[in-house]
């Protein structure tokens, strides 16, 4: 039964193992080395790694496997709590998997004198797992008491912590079930002592009773003393040499001490077997499950933290780039350190839209590349949280695992704009880092392309304004809400806006380019027609430059006034 | 003399020089710039698309510095204008502050309006004062001429920003000319710098930057000074663009207030940075003369 379930998860987990690391070459995302067949990614991926080993770029790697990987270096500068819990829970878990786990493979390789219930190796493996345990309540704990600013828990985090707990927790209590059990007792006083008389049996009992934790049916508290001095002497002759104090087994002794009022019936119904079935059955689960939860992060993160020390920014091939940011979407363990930190993350606490927050964009994005269909709104949701950032690129500095988050958006950023329905917020400050960076890196009609779509996009409601044929209703306005700075009700239409306005001023047909120059605008909110105003392209040419405001007699605050026509317009596309 | 530092977001991820030559000389002159890992974006691009997450943005990184009692020095003069203009919004409507202090108590903060948000050039040049910086000047500069870029966000709406007269500002040239610089007198000095519509009208904004430039050359200056990241870039960056074309003449550099001051602090020019720059500006050197 143990080895069936055993080959079955194992095999379970190299094939998943394979089929994940498999879909670092074949999946995609964003606009980076597309169309590249998996077999050549698999290929660049291998010379890179050739080139790395042979040059001196193989130091930086140990150096970052040692203080990133192993240290855990980028934990601690988040965090001290953080890295306290990661490491107990890692150091912890993995000691345990080798020491305890793997005990016939490794540690009897090892140790030629391994006995798991001899000490060290005894006490040891409790204390491994007091370590685990203590990790998983400070992870619990930061999940679900503290609860940092914006720190968001999916299923998957539930999952990953509920998983190590139960192997902890059910390993203990196992421990605890056996210390206590009689049948244990006597199961090892027949396999291993080998006693035949039956004083000496119940002399090493009455021991086992007062100092070990077992309960027994037959001995009970007070116990004579001369039974205890000639029960230790067996306990000596037979026992000791491969059985530590149940007392160094700490948590399990606890344990045992906690249950024995019950037992001796816990003992009776099998409770032991339950246990451990559900001990195994556990870790079984956890290592099958493995490559598809978060605890993938285990393999994708230190490859990721190494790949992004040792692969250049700017020379990489497109193909390893795009190989690394499919890496980096599994190594991402939705610890929420970019989200704390986000420079936008007011504007997500305003607007609601959690995908302004990189942790999120994270889950939707691996979603996105393992060719899940978005819904209308989470496309619309997810474009315009990608391009609600303000590029500070503090995200990629702080994330733990190292993931290259600022280059991510940018490529992913392209291709939402390319695929997607014209987004208005292209036309505000948020393009300032496309129009500067990005640009030089995509063609030419790639980076226009969003920007002319969403000018459409505005523009093209408010078709009239441009022919001077037609006339406007002056109750057209009539219903619609009225913009919030109400000092345009103050123009007297003396044109000083337009005359100091240099976007106004850097064309010899103005009119025709910016639709409505400044006063215009102000008079038709006068007017009641506001939808009009919002349709000039002049909204969305302002400087922001103030100087209209600045000399306008009448305190009409006219850039404000713009910059609140732009809010009205983004809005009534379903955004903010 | 003590600032919490507020960079923005454009200074970290792309002019680090000008954070690194500002910590230089403010090192230089006493004054302590603490870094707040809980600032964020000051709101200006918000300001376009959803006006109380502006507000909120700003209202956020006011609040924070109000926690640690300090007043902010600010580096990026649209950042400035952006806090003013909120710090203006929410103590003019108690409405609007209740509703941002309902959101900001998620995070335990408050917006009192007790601390004072200050651009470097203003902090300069009113905390520190110019006796002091004069002081502390080891060498001065011979027959640089500089145009002295203000800045729209800094100087407009003046009601609301506070930095200097709008229509003939002094604080910047001042700063100039105790290097031992002269600060020309050029026409578009208080004009945009295009940077707010790159990446929306790239025409446009080149536009505006290039009529700057040229005006700048015009007036015989040998250099931009500029203190704001958005400004820096539209210079460096942008202008490395339009030098691509012939007809655009040959660059002019831009350079940074604390590099221009550093250099005359004794600083190296490592340190503040002066090869990072796009547009090769190491000709300053020549400019100086020991005292």
């Amino acid at each position: 039964m143990f080895d069936y379930l055993f080959f079955t998860s194992l095999t379970l987990f190299l094939l998943g193992l394979i089929y994940k690391i498999s879909t670092w070459f074949t999946r995609n995302i964003g606009i980076l080395g597309k169309n590249i067949k998996a077999s050549q990614r698999m290929l660049s991926a291998a010379r890179g790694i050739f080139h790395v080993m042979g040059s001196h770029k193989v130091l930086t790697l140990l150096n970052t496997f040692l203080l990133d990987v192993l240290f855990q270096r980028r934990i601690l500068k988040e965090d001290l709590l953080r890295w306290v819990a990661h490491m107990l829970i890692f150091y912890g878990f993995m000691l345990l998997l080798f020491m305890h786990a793997l005990e016939s493979v490794v540690s009897e390789a090892i140790f030629s004198d391994y006995y798991s219930t001899l000490n060290p190796f005894f006490f040891l493996r409790d204390f491994f797992g007091a370590m685990v345990l203590a990790g998983v309540i400070i992870a619990a704990l930061r999940r679900y008491i503290l609860r940092p600013q914006r720190l968001r828990t999916s299923p998957m985090d539930h999952y990953a912590i509920i998983i190590v707990a139960v192997i902890m927790l059910s390993g203990i209590a196992l421990e605890g079930l056996k210390i206590a059990s009689y049948t244990e007792f006597q199961r090892m006083v027949e396999d291993y002592a080998g006693l035949d008389d039956e004083d000496e049996i119940q002399a090493l009992e009455a021991v086992w009773v007062r100092d070990y934790g077992t309960a027994s049916p037959n001995i009970k508290e007070p116990i004579d003393e001369d039974l205890i001095s000639s029960g230790r002497e067996v306990h000596e002759n037979n026992c000791m040499d491969c059985h530590s104090s149940a007392k160094w087994a700490f948590n399990g002794y606890a344990t045992a001490k906690i249950i024995s009022p019950a037992a001796l019936w816990l003992d009776r119904v099998g409770s032991i077997t339950l246990v451990w079935y559900i001990h195994i059955i556990t870790c079984f689960i956890g290592m099958a499950y493995l490559p598809f939860s978060k605890m993938f992060h285990l393999i994708a993160t230190p490859f990721t933290l190494i790949a992004n020390k040792v692969m250049d920014p700017v020379k990489s091939l497109p193909a390893n780039i795009l190989t690394r940011q499919i890496m980096e979407l599994d190594a991402c363990t939705h610890c929420g350190s970019c989200s704390l930190n986000c420079s936008a993350a007011m504007v997500f606490e305003a607007a609601g839209n959690e995908y302004i927050l990189p942790s999120e964009k994270m889950g939707l994005l691996k979603d996105l590349a393992s060719g899940k269909k978005l819904n209308d709104q989470q496309y619309r949701a997810i474009q315009e949280g990608v391009y609600l950032c303000t590029n500070c690129d503090r995200c990629t500095v702080r994330c733990p695992s190292g993931i290259r988050l600022k280059e991510l958006w940018y490529s992913v950023r392209e291709e939402l704009l390319a695929s997607g329905p014209p987004l208005p917020h292209v036309l505000t400050p948020y393009s300032f880092a496309r129009g500067l960076i990005i640009q030089d890196t995509i063609s030419a009609d790639e980076y226009t392309r969003p920007i002319e779509t969403a000018r459409q996009a505005v523009a093209g409601r408010f078709i009239n304004l441009m022919n001077p044929d037609i006339a406007i209703p002056l109750n057209a306005g009539g219903s619609q809400p009225v913009i919030m700075d109400t000092t345009y009700t103050h123009c007297f239409s003396c044109q000083s806006c337009t005359t100091v306005c240099p976007v106004v001023g850097n064309y010899d047909n103005p009119e025709q380019e910016v639709g409505l120059l400044p006063h215009q605008i102000m008079c038709c909110l006068g007017l009641g027609l506001t939808e009009m105003a919002s349709g000039a392209q002049m909204i969305w040419d302002c400087l922001t430059c103030y100087k209209c405001q600045e000399n306008c007699p009448q305190q009409v605050e006219v850039c404000d006034v713009l910059f609140r026509l732009k809010n009205t317009a983004v809005e009534s596309f379903g955004g903010g | 003399m003590k600032f919490a530092l507020f960079q923005g977001c454009n200074i970290p991820a792309r002019v680090e020089q000008y954070a690194h030559a500002t910590q230089a000389v403010a090192t230089k002159l006493g004054i302590e710039l603490v870094e707040i890992s809980e600032f964020n974006c000051c709101g200006y691009p918000a300001r376009n698309t959803d006006y109380r997450a502006f507000v909120l943005s700003a209202a956020k990184n006011m609040a924070v510095a109000e926690s640690v009692g300090l007043d902010m020095l600010v580096m990026c003069k649209c950042c400035y204008g952006s806090l003013k203009k909120a710090a203006y919004l929410l103590n003019q409507d108690q409405a609007l502050k209740a509703e941002i202090n309902r959101f900001l108590a998620k995070e335990n903060l408050e917006y009192k309006n007790s601390i004072q948000v200050k651009h470097l050039l203003s902090a300069l040049y009113h905390d520190v004062g110019m006796e002091h910086l004069k002081s502390k000047i080891a060498k001065t500069y011979s027959g640089l001429q500089i145009a002295t870029s203000y800045g729209c966000h800094a100087l407009r709406p003046s009601n609301v920003t506070d930095f200097d007269d709008p229509v003939s500002p002094r604080i910047f040239d001042e700063l100039v000319e105790i290097t031992g610089a002269f600060s020309v007198q050029w026409a578009r000095k208080l004009d945009c710098c295009g940077a707010p519509l790159t990446g929306i009208n790239d025409r446009l904004a080149m536009d505006m930057a290039q009529k700057k430039i040229t005006s700048a050359r015009e007036a015989g200056a040998h250099f931009i000074c500029t203190a704001c990241p958005y400004t820096h870039l539209q210079f460096d960056v942008v202008q490395a663009r339009l030098a691509s074309n012939p007809e655009n003449g040959q660059p002019l550099a831009p350079i940074l207030y604390p590099q221009l001051l550093g250099l005359c602090l004794g600083i190296d020019e490592k340190t503040l940075g002066i090869k990072e720059n796009e547009i090769d500006l190491s000709g300053i050197a020549s400019f100086l003369m020991a005292e």
